[in-house]
C-alpha cells in the first residue's frame, strides 16, 4: 500500500548515504545507504555480524561516522551524540530493554523526562499522558500503569519501551529485536503494536532475524551482507527464499552484491 | 507514609469497553478487603517492606518486658528515642548508598570525625554552636564527596574505597584529640538536644499539626486521585492508614508527656526530647525528596538499572557522587547527635558498632542491600529495633559480648530476609 510512496519518489525521513564505520582495521560498514520513510516499516536484516548494530548505534549517535551522510526530512543534519539524535525525535528501543524494574510503568515511560511543578514531580499529568498514549497504541494488556515493570511479562515490557519511545512524539523508532525473547501470543501484541507505529505516520525499523515478522509487518527490507547493502527492496517484490539467501550469500538472482567475493571484511 | 505503592486489582474488562479503550486501568482495589488481599500477596511475593522490622520489634519488646520490669517505664523508652536518634540519622544516610547497591563503610568513622571537628571549633576556637555544626557538616560533605569520586570515576569498588576511608578517617581525631584524651561537648544547645525537652504543650501542638498535615496531605490527594479517575487506594484504607498514624503520633506524644522522673514528687522530666524533632525533620525532607522530586526518582532508577537510567540521560556519576554526599553528610549529623547523648568525642568515636548497626537497621526496615529499594522510613523503624537490643541488654546486666553476638545475629538475619525476599521478588515478578 504505502510502497506506492516510495515509487513516487517520496522523501525519507531519514537518509544515510555512503555511510563508512572501521573499528581499527575491521571495516564494519561499507558505502551503506540506508532510507526510513514516514508511515512504513523498514526491516534491517542481516547474518550476525552483518553490521545492523553497527548501523543502528550510528543513526542512534552512539558511534561516530568515518564519512557519509546523515539526512533529516532531506537536509543534512549535524549529530554527534545520542541527544543530537533524540532531538530530532528518533527513538531507539534496545533488545535488552531499557526499563528499570523497581519502577512502575508511568514512572519508567517519563524516566530522564519527568514533568514537574516547581519543584515537584507532577504525577497525576504524567499518569493521565501514559495512559493517553498506552491508550492511543491500543494497548490493553496492563492492568494498571501503576504497576511495577517486574511484574510485567516480556511482551508488556517490550510494549511499555515501545510506548515510552512514542510518548515524546518522536518520528522514527528503531527497534532492535523486539520479539527475539516472546512467545507467539506476546510476539503477536508487539507485531500489531509495530504495525500501529507506522499506520501513525511514523517511520520505523524494525531489526529482525525472525522473517515471519519481518514479512508480517514490514513494507520494506533493507539488507545488509558483511557490512553491504546487499539489497533495499519492498516487501512485496521479494520473497521469503530470496531474502533468506540475501542475508547468507549475499546476493540472490538479480539481487544483491555484484561482486560477492569482494564484498570481504 | 506509602503514598507511592498502589495495590494492583485483578484484570477485569467491562463488556460494553470498545475494542481500542485502554481497558483494565484505572482500577484500585475496591474495597479494604480486597487491599488486604492484594497485600498478602505482595507479601508471599517477596515484597515485605518494614513488616519483618515490625515483627521483630514487637518480638523484643515483649522479651524485654517480661524479663526486666524496667523496660516498659517511660523513663526507659524515652531513653531508648534518644539512644536510637544517631543510628536512626546514619541509617537514613545509609539508605541513600544502598538505594544505589552500594556501600559505606566509613560511614560511623566520618561521623566521629565530624563531630571532632565541631568539638574543636566551640572549645578551641569559641565558634557558635550552628557554625559549628556547619563546619562538621562540610566535613562530612567533603568525605562524601571524596568517596563518590573516587567509587564513580576511578570505578573502585565502594567497599574497598571506605574500607580505606575507615581506616584512615580514625586517625582524624586520634591525631586532634590525642591518645586517651577526649572532647567534652556540653554545648547548651546540642547537649540539649539529648538532655532537653520540648515544653509538652509545644510538643502536643507539633504532634497535632503533624496529624492534621498528615490527614489534609492523604485525604486530598486520595480525593483529587479520585476526580481525575487516577489509580488511589480504597477510602477504607486511606481512613485506616490516617487513624494508625495519628495513633501513632499521638500515642508517642502522650507516653512522652508524662513525668518519667524517678522521684515524681521532686523534678518534673516530662516532654518530647528535642532530638525526636530533629529526626522527625530529616525524615520528612529526605521522605519528600525521595518520593516527589526528580533527583530521587533518579536515584531509584539509578539503582534499579543504571545502564537504563544512563539511557534515559540520567548522569549516573553524578547520582552516585550525590549518594556519598547525602550519605556521610546524615553521618555527620549523626556523629553530633551521638556526641549530644555521651556529652564526648573521644578518639575512637564512630569506630565500633555504629556503622554495623546503621546498616542493619537500614536493611531491617525493608531497604534492600541490592539496590533499588529502601525508605527514610526504614531506617527508623529498623532504627528503633537495633537500639532496643542493647538497650534491652543493658538492663538486663549481660556480658557486652552477649550484645556483639545478639547484634551481629540480627544483622544476619535482616541481610537473609532480604535476599530471600529478593528471591521470591524476581521469581514472582512483584
Amino acid at each position: 500500500m504505502t510502497n506506492a510512496n516510495v515509487e513516487a519518489g517520496a522523501q525519507p525521513l531519514l537518509e544515510l548515504r555512503g555511510v563508512n564505520k572501521s573499528f581499527g582495521v575491521v571495516h564494519v560498514l561499507h558505502d551503506v545507504d540506508f532510507a526510513v520513510y514516514p508511515g512504513q516499516v523498514t526491516a534491517l536484516v542481516g547474518d550476525n555480524g552483518a553490521g545492523k548494530s553497527t548501523l543502528v548505534k550510528v543513526i542512534a549517535g552512539i558511534y561516530g561516522r568515518d564519512s557519509g551522510e546523515y539526512l533529516f526530512e532531506g537536509a543534512p543534519v549535524h549529530v554527534s551524540n545520542p541527544r543530537d539524535v533524540a532531538a530530532l525525535g528518533v527513538e531507539v528501543v534496545y533488545q535488552d530493554l531499557a526499563l528499570c524494574d523497581n519502577l512502575d510503568i508511568v514512572q519508567n515511560m517519563f524516566l530522564g523526562r519527568e514533568t514537574r511543578k516547581g519543584l515537584v514531580l507532577d504525577d497525576m499529568s504524567m499518569e493521565d499522558r501514559a495512559r493517553e498514549t498506552l491508550a492511543s497504541l491500543s494497548v490493553r494488556t496492563v492492568k494498571s500503569v501503576r504497576q511495577s515493570v517486574a511484574s510485567l511479562s516480556g511482551g508488556q515490557r517490550q510494549t511499555v519501551a515501545i510506548a515510552k519511545a512514542v510518548l515524546w512524539n518522536s518520528r522514527i523508532v528503531l527497534l532492535d529485536e523486539p520479539t527475539a525473547a516472546l512467545g507467539v501470543a506476546q510476539t503477536r501484541q508487539v507485531l500489531d503494536l509495530v504495525r500501529r507505529l507506522a499506520d501513525r505516520g511514523l517511520g520505523v525499523v524494525l531489526i529482525s532475524h525472525n522473517m515471519n515478522d519481518v514479512f508480517e509487518v514490514a513494507d520494506r527490507i533493507t539488507a545488509l551482507y558483511l557490512g553491504q547493502v546487499a539489497a533495499d527492496v519492498p516487501v512485496s517484490s521479494v520473497t521469503h527464499n530470496q531474502v533468506v539467501e540475501l542475508i547468507t550469500a549475499g546476493r540472490s538472482g538479480d539481487l544483491g552484491i555484484r561482486d560477492v567475493a569482494a564484498a570481504t571484511i | 507514609m506509602s503514598t507511592q505503592s498502589t495495590s494492583p486489582a485483578p484484570y477485569a474488562p467491562g463488556p460494553s469497553l470498545p475494542e481500542s479503550d485502554f481497558t483494565g486501568d484505572g482500577h484500585s482495589a475496591a474495597t479494604i478487603g480486597d487491599a488486604a488481599r492484594d497485600y498478602v500477596n505482595r507479601l508471599r511475593g517477596g515484597d515485605m517492606g518494614s513488616l519483618p522490622a515490625l515483627l521483630g520489634l514487637a518480638v523484643l519488646f515483649t522479651v524485654f518486658a517480661l524479663s526486666h520490669d524496667k523496660f516498659l517505664t517511660t523513663y526507659n523508652l524515652t531513653n531508648l528515642v534518644i539512644q536510637s536518634a544517631s543510628i536512626i540519622v546514619l541509617a537514613m544516610g545509609l539508605v541513600f548508598v544502598l538505594l544505589l547497591g552500594e556501600i559505606d563503610l566509613s560511614a560511623g568513622v566520618a561521623g566521629g570525625a565530624s563531630a571532632t571537628i565541631t568539638a574543636l571549633a566551640i572549645i578551641d576556637h569559641g565558634w557558635v554552636w550552628w557554625a559549628a555544626v556547619v563546619a562538621g557538616l562540610a566535613i562530612g560533605v567533603l568525605i562524601g564527596l571524596t568517596i563518590g569520586s573516587l567509587v564513580s570515576f576511578l570505578g573502585i569498588p565502594s567497599f574497598v574505597v571506605t574500607l580505606a576511608f575507615f581506616l584512615a578517617l580514625q586517625a582524624v581525631p586520634l591525631k586532634l584529640i590525642g591518645a586517651g584524651g577526649s572532647l567534652r561537648f556540653n554545648n547548651e544547645v546540642l547537649r540539649g538536644l539529648s538532655i532537653k525537652n520540648v515544653p509538652v504543650t509545644a510538643g502536643w501542638i507539633a504532634a497535632v499539626v503533624l496529624v492534621v498535615g498528615f490527614a489534609g496531605l492523604s485525604l486530598w490527594q486520595h480525593r483529587s486521585r479520585m476526580a481525575k479517575g487516577l489509580v488511589h487506594k480504597p477510602t477504607a484504607l486511606v481512613a485506616v492508614q490516617i487513624a494508625v498514624f495519628s495513633g501513632v503520633v499521638l500515642g508517642l506524644t502522650f507516653m512522652l508527656s508524662q513525668n518519667r522522673a524517678v522521684n515524681p514528687e521532686i523534678f518534673n522530666i516530662s516532654g518530647i526530647p528535642w532530638v525526636a524533632p530533629v529526626v522527625i525533620a530529616l525524615l520528612l525532607f529526605w521522605t519528600f525528596v525521595l518520593t516527589r522530586t526528580r533527583f530521587g526518582r533518579h536515584l531509584y532508577a539509578v539503582g534499579g538499572n543504571a545502564e537504563a537510567a544512563r539511557r534515559a540521560g540520567i548522569n549516573v556519576t553524578r547520582m552516585k557522587i550525590a549518594a556519598f554526599v547525602i550519605c556521610s553528610g546524615m553521618a555527620a549529623v549523626s556523629g553530633i547527635l551521638a556526641a549530644s547523648y555521651t556529652g564526648k568525642v573521644s578518639p575512637g568515636s564512630g569506630g565500633g558498632n555504629e556503622l554495623l548497626y546503621a546498616v542493619g537497621a537500614a536493611v531491617i526496615g525493608g531497604t534492600s542491600l541490592f539496590g533499588g529499594r529502601g525508605r527514610a522510613i526504614d531506617a527508623v523503624i529498623g532504627g528503633l529495633v537495633i537500639a532496643t537490643i542493647p538497650n534491652g541488654l543493658g538492663l538486663l546486666d549481660q556480658a557486652s559480648y552477649i550484645n556483639f553476638i545478639v547484634t551481629g545475629g540480627v544483622l544476619l538475619l535482616a541481610a537473609s530476609v532480604d535476599a530471600v525476599s529478593r528471591r521470591r521478588r524476581s521469581a514472582s515478578g512483584v
